[in-house]
């Protein structure tokens, strides 16, 4: 009978709102764990001294002038295709098929440079080249949205099959279009007369992506944010019953906004195959639409915040590829520092939100915070 | 002529991953956990198994002296070992920790097709082979042994007898899941668990426990997927990314089969036969026409994702809390 | 009385939700043989303290007893091996099983599951208690009293002999609910214990034999029945002597405002949901709308706010120039953008009428943001509507950052109501404005509504408190199945009468 006595042997109790400070401060332990997690990981799998380990990630990271530009160019890429798909998810509309959409604008950006290259002048080319792209992302989005709309059907697998669709279309086109013949890719597209190429400016190759970037995550912030339209999402996001009961056409938000996610996801297309790839092929995308979902996550929807959950994100994996050169790993290894790294982020929000309180304490002013 | 007597095998061998993947994803989703880990879990089962079956092979002299028991046994535990604490990685952050399941499964399949990727490669530096793949053909001839008089029966051994254990094993648990989820006391309150967590809570049953047991039983057996896919599919051979995207047909395949695993033995096969179509389907030099063909798939199930939910049927809808996290004192 | 041992000794409980105390020290004792009423104003914490004894809550202090055994009840399994089972005001069923299924969820019977077995043991409890229930029926097919039936079956099967009932009859009509009386006693007279949370006076002066009273979280006496009434009970919920009475002004210059004709509304599945309706609401009027729980005030509410499809009829608004405009077919967009001014309070406020995490501020710009042509919202005119609403409605809220969900029920509604009439309404829908509100806050209630009645206001109020509807309303109109079953005047109706028109067409063969 004594054992009954006794309450439960933890305790979880919601808490009240959190000052900001202390749940920064609880995600940035967690990510501190996370990086000493990830250290004894790489120590045990490589022998390597950890510390070493994460000077040859930065190293990897910001080592030269074209590292640091490679970084932001993939931060901006990345940011991209998180600024897409945010506006989808604080409408609760789970679009995974970023990866699709991306490649769809950019194989329409690709079929305006081999098709018109030689047929328009320079400064046309590239504005077929935005719309072509801007309207094939959109399209690719928008087909789940209507279904979505008029059936509910769940777009989570929906935007996923599309992602597979837009692969093997990618597939198909490669093969139509391969340079030279049997050679299973395109090559570069245009390389002598640079038709279609995205203007550069001054030396620097991805400053152009960089700027267009950072201006779409201003845009978007203010969108979110201030806008009418911003503010529908939200309404529809937390309670579609709401949004009709306010005269809120819902389907109409939910295909808007779809349309607005998938343009964005074609610029980015256009911004790899126009401003820097200057081919395609079906990995162009790279899983981008996937961890744009975490970036999206992490960063609470919140454009401003995804520069730095972006970076993150970007950081790790480049420092992770710099570790498997320098140690003779292989790639993967990144992966599976970034999961390690996420894995800790995701549950530290646990300790934002909740509170536990074990057995001896429970009756006592202290609570334990962990 | 269609020829049938070998599409259908071919079918059938694709199936089987697909079977497992979605037979451990359905028994996940019925607990009200959308596990989008699958497909990093199919990897970690496949390389577990690849990883305990080397290290067998490695301890041994030669070939001759493998123990059928142990070249079957170390594997299967080793991959059930494997794809269980993936299981339950994803269980601590959603169940444990309340996580977002979304985000919590894209950052484990991250993480399991990294580790299967990263461990892979190692695997292939040690042996120092020239391709970058590793074979295991003596294991793989445990795995995909079949019925000895199966060859002697023309087609009917073909069509039926051709398969090695693990294919009539995914079979099997497919249809004991279906048994327990429709007839049984667990699988009642298994269903109760992912239709209405409150609900079953207050009936006094475990929530937590059903969506642990519930998801770890549904990743081993979708690691399962990834051991049949190496050993028996693949004969041995791990290559990188080779397995592709069965991860995620496993989870469309759920859909497809509106929850219920025993439809999903044919359901599976369907879609085998759709995903090695191409092959079948005489395109001449036009090698384009080959890609468009390996939507098929994909397509089809866009159609069946369309077609359930303009039917709408009651019975036919996801488990109602699927994605969400439950606690109990939520107000 | 006091020669029984309690069933159960609850000592100093508290929890806390966050910073709200919802319970603070409380003590009970609960007899066997005993029908006790627990009282309370709403966010008094009687909910809360049920659920600490059914296992859904943990107490964060405090001793709970049982047979004069300490116990610890962690879960709502550890309640029922106590023999403790609670019928919550939200059903806790699974819809897509059937009523058997949903009874011997989570028993940990031995043996195989044997759904026959159990099915003829819940028709043995129907017939001895006069349930009608299908055992193999689907819950999502079941109507509101039936799904409270299976819910206090599942009780029963279990052999619960300590029984919580919250809030029971808010969705059964009168006959029903005495049936369900009937029931208690006889379970009483078996010697179980028996508690039931409710806010209607007359039904804890009915059924109860003591009657325990919370304020604020804490403990405030209990007594038993007899030796008691309505006034005083109250006086101990709220602290303070408030009056009974409703006013109802004379109504000034009633015009026609909305005119229904004719309509006729089914659901999806093709169910008729209204048959037939028609009647006209006056200006500066209360049209209140009596009917058991689900006989179609939700979908005429919904039609005539333009959120429901209609099969057939019409509805009409008339402006005060006599000039006619045809609601239907119009969604709330178009209908605002005509220039009808249609308030709408909806039953479901925090699901329908408001974003639960949304604060105040954004709450008050739901209707109002469309304003102007600007691409982006106008911030500051939604923040001076929710201050002054803060401060006329007296809202006991933090701020007007406050995500509304952090609010009680009370402060809910006020937010709502505020929010309707603050855009000076020529119509206004309010569908169960007092459900789940303390007295304070529904006298705070009925007195806005009043105001914008005064005020020329077409007032629609949908109601389920009949003694509520026959102070309040000017005229009552009672819905049956969907069917007008009569307009009675509010002044001089009779309580017995409306009543029976809700249960029967007419009302007139009641007495047979």
């Amino acid at each position: 009978m004594n054992k009954q006595n006794q309450g439960p042997l933890v305790h979880i109790v919601k808490r009240g709102a959190l000052p900001w400070y202390c749940a920064w401060g609880i995600r940035a332990a967690a990510i501190v764990l996370a990086l000493l997690a990830c250290a004894l990981v790489t120590t045990l799998l490589t022998g390597e001294d950890p510390i070493q380990i994460y000077a040859t990630m930065i190293k990897g990271a910001f080592g030269t002038t074209r590292k640091v530009w490679i970084l932001f160019q993939n931060i901006a890429i990345l940011l991209c295709v998180s600024l897409a798909v945010t506006p989808a998810f604080k409408m609760r509309f789970w679009n995974i098929g970023g990866e699709g959409q991306v490649l769809i604008g950019g194989l329409a950006t690709a079929a305006c440079m081999i098709c018109l290259g030689d047929k328009l002048p320079n400064w046309l080319l590239i504005c077929t080249m935005v719309a072509a792209s801007i309207a094939a992302g959109a399209i690719w989005a928008v087909i789940p949205a209507i279904f979505k709309a008029k059936w509910n059907t769940n777009e989570t697998l929906f935007t996923l099959m599309m992602n597979y669709v837009a692969t093997q279309l990618v597939a198909f086109f490669v093969i139509l279009w391969e340079v030279p013949k049997g050679a299973g890719k395109i090559g570069i597209i245009n390389q002598s007369t640079e038709a279609g190429w995205l203007p550069q400016i001054g030396d620097y190759k991805y400053l152009l992506n960089i700027l267009i970037v950072a201006a779409l995550t201003i845009l978007m912030y203010v969108y979110l944010n201030y806008s009418k339209h911003g503010y529908e999402i939200a309404v529809v996001g937390e309670s579609e019953r709401t949004a009709r009961y306010v005269g809120i056409k819902v389907e109409k938000v939910i295909i808007r906004t779809m349309l607005l996610s998938g343009a964005v996801c074609g610029i980015a297309g256009l911004l790899l195959v126009g401003g820097t790839d200057h081919t395609i092929t079906t990995t162009i995308a790279n899983g981008r639409g996937f961890t744009a979902v975490m970036v999206s996550w992490l960063a609470k929807f919140n454009p401003i915040f995804m520069i730095f959950t972006s970076f993150l994100l970007v950081f790790l994996d480049r420092g992770a590829s710099e570790i498997s050169t320098v140690f003779g790993l292989n790639q993967s290894f990144a992966d599976i520092l970034t999961g390690i790294i996420l894995f800790f982020i995701i549950g530290c929000e646990f300790f934002i939100s909740y509170k536990i309180s074990f057995r001896k304490s429970a009756r006592k002013e202290g609570k334990a915070n962990v | 002529m269609f020829d049938f007597v070998s599409f259908i095998p071919r079918a059938v061998v694709q199936s089987i991953p697909l079977l497992l993947g979605s037979t451990g994803e359905t028994l996940t989703e019925k607990s009200g956990n959308l596990n989008l880990g699958i497909p990093g879990v199919m990897y970690v089962g496949a390389i577990s198994g690849v990883i305990g079956a080397f290290l067998y092979e490695q301890s041994l002299p030669s070939a001759e002296a493998m123990n059928g028991v142990l070249a079957i046994g170390i594997p299967l535990c080793a991959s059930l070992l494997g794809s269980l604490l993936m299981g339950l990685l994803y269980c601590f952050l959603t169940v444990t920790l309340r996580a977002n399941q979304n985000v919590t499964g894209l950052a484990l399949t991250t993480f399991g097709v990294g580790f299967g990727n990263f461990f892979g490669g190692s695997l292939i530096k040690l042996t120092g082979s020239e391709v970058p793949s590793i074979a295991l053909s003596a294991t793989s001839a445990y795995f995909s042994r079949s019925l000895p008089f199966a060859s002697k029966l023309g087609w009917f051994g073909k069509i039926f007898l051709s398969y090695g254990f693990l294919a009539y094993a995914a079979i099997i648990i497919a249809f004991v899941c279906a048994y327990i989820l429709r007839h049984t006391r667990v699988g009642l309150h298994l269903r109760a668990v992912g239709e209405s967590p409150n609900t079953a809570d207050a009936a006094g049953i475990n929530v937590n426990r059903y969506k642990y047991v519930a998801t770890c039983a549904g990743s081993m057996i979708a690691g399962l997927g990834g051991l049949y896919y190496v050993m028996d599919y693949a004969c041995g051979v791990w290559s990188n990314d080779a397995f592709g995207d069965r991860g995620w047909l496993a989870i469309a395949l759920v859909i497809f089969t509106i929850w219920r695993p025993n439809v999903g033995v044919l359901a599976s096969i369907l879609f085998g036969g759709l995903y090695i179509l191409y092959l079948f389907i005489p395109t001449g030099t036009n090698l384009a026409v080959k890609e468009l063909y390996k939507m098929l798939p994909y397509v089809v199930t866009l159609i069946v994702l369309v077609a359930t939910s303009m039917r709408n049927k009651r019975e036919d809808q996801p488990p109602a809390s699927l994605g969400l996290a439950y606690f109990r004192e939520e107000r | 009385m006091d020669n029984k041992t309690a069933a159960v000794k609850m000592r100093n409980i508290t929890k806390t939700f966050g910073s709200v105390v919802a319970n603070d020290k409380v003590w009970l004792d609960i007899y066997r043989g005993e029908i006790l009423a627990l009282l309370g104003e709403n966010g008094s914490g009687k909910t809360t303290l049920m659920n600490m004894l059914s296992g859904i809550y943990f107490p964060d202090e405090g001793e709970i007893s049982i047979d004069g055994k300490e116990v610890v009840i962690r879960s709502p399994k550890d309640a029922y091996d106590l023999g403790i089972g609670m019928v919550h005001q939200h059903f806790k069923l699974v819809d897509v099983l059937t009523a058997t299924e949903n009874v011997v969820l989570g028993l940990k019977e031995k043996g195989k599951l044997d759904l026959k077995a159990a099915a003829a043991k819940i028709r043995a409890i129907c017939d001895q208690y006069g349930f009608e229930v299908d055992p193999d029926q689907k819950i999502y097919d079941m109507s509101v009293s039936q799904k409270q039936t299976v819910e206090i079956i599942k009780v029963l099967y279990r052999g619960a002999d300590i029984l919580i009932l919250d809030e029971p009859t808010a969705v059964l009509t009168p006959q029903e609910t005495d049936k369900l009386f009937a029931v208690l006693r006889n379970m009483r007279n078996d010697g179980k214990a028996i508690v039931i949370i409710t806010h209607k006076m007359h039904e804890v002066e009915e059924l109860s034999d003591r009657v325990a009273i919370l304020r604020h979280g804490q403990f405030i006496g209990d007594m038993p029945t007899k030796s008691t009434n309505a006034q005083e009970m109250t006086n101990m919920m709220v602290g303070h002597a408030v009056t009974l009475n409703i006013d109802r002004p004379e109504p000034v210059d009633p015009k026609p405002r909305i005119e229904v004709k004719n309509l006729t509304v089914r659901s999806i599945d093709g169910v008729l949901k209204l048959d037939d309706v028609s009647f006209t609401a006056n200006s500066g009027e209360i049209l209140g709308i009596a009917g058991i729980s689900g006989c179609g005030q939700k979908e005429l509410l919904e039609a005539i706010a333009g959120l429901q499809p209609v099969e057939s009829g019409s509805i009409c608004y008339v402006e005060d120039n006599g000039e006619r405009e045809e609601l239907l077919g119009k969604d709330p967009l178009r209908i605002a953008e005509m220039g009808v001014a249609l308030s709408f309070v909806p039953e479901d406020r925090l699901g329908m009428g408001l974003v639960a995490n949304m604060d105040l501020a954004d709450n008050m710009m739901l209707r109002s943001f469309r304003r102007g042509h600007s691409f982006f919202t106008d911030r500051k005119s939604p923040r001076k509507l929710a201050e002054a609403v803060v401060k006329e409605l007296d809202v006991n809220t933090p701020g007007i950052s406050t995500q509304v969900r952090k609010l009680s029920g009370g402060n809910v509604q006020k937010v709502l109501v505020g929010r309707e009439i603050s855009s000076a309404p020529t119509v206004l829908l309010t569908a169960y404005a007092v459900r789940g509100l303390d007295i304070n806050s529904s006298y705070t209630i009925y007195d806005l509504i009043n105001r914008q009645k005064a005020a020329g206001v077409a007032v629609i109020y949908v109601g389920e408190d009949l003694d509520v509807l026959l102070e309040l309303a000017d005229r009552i109109l009672v819905l049956c199945g969907g069917k007008v079953s009569g307009i009675v005047e509010g002044r001089g109706a009779q309580k017995r009468d409306v009543g029976m028109m809700m249960t029967r067409l007419g009302g007139s063969k009641a007495d047979e």
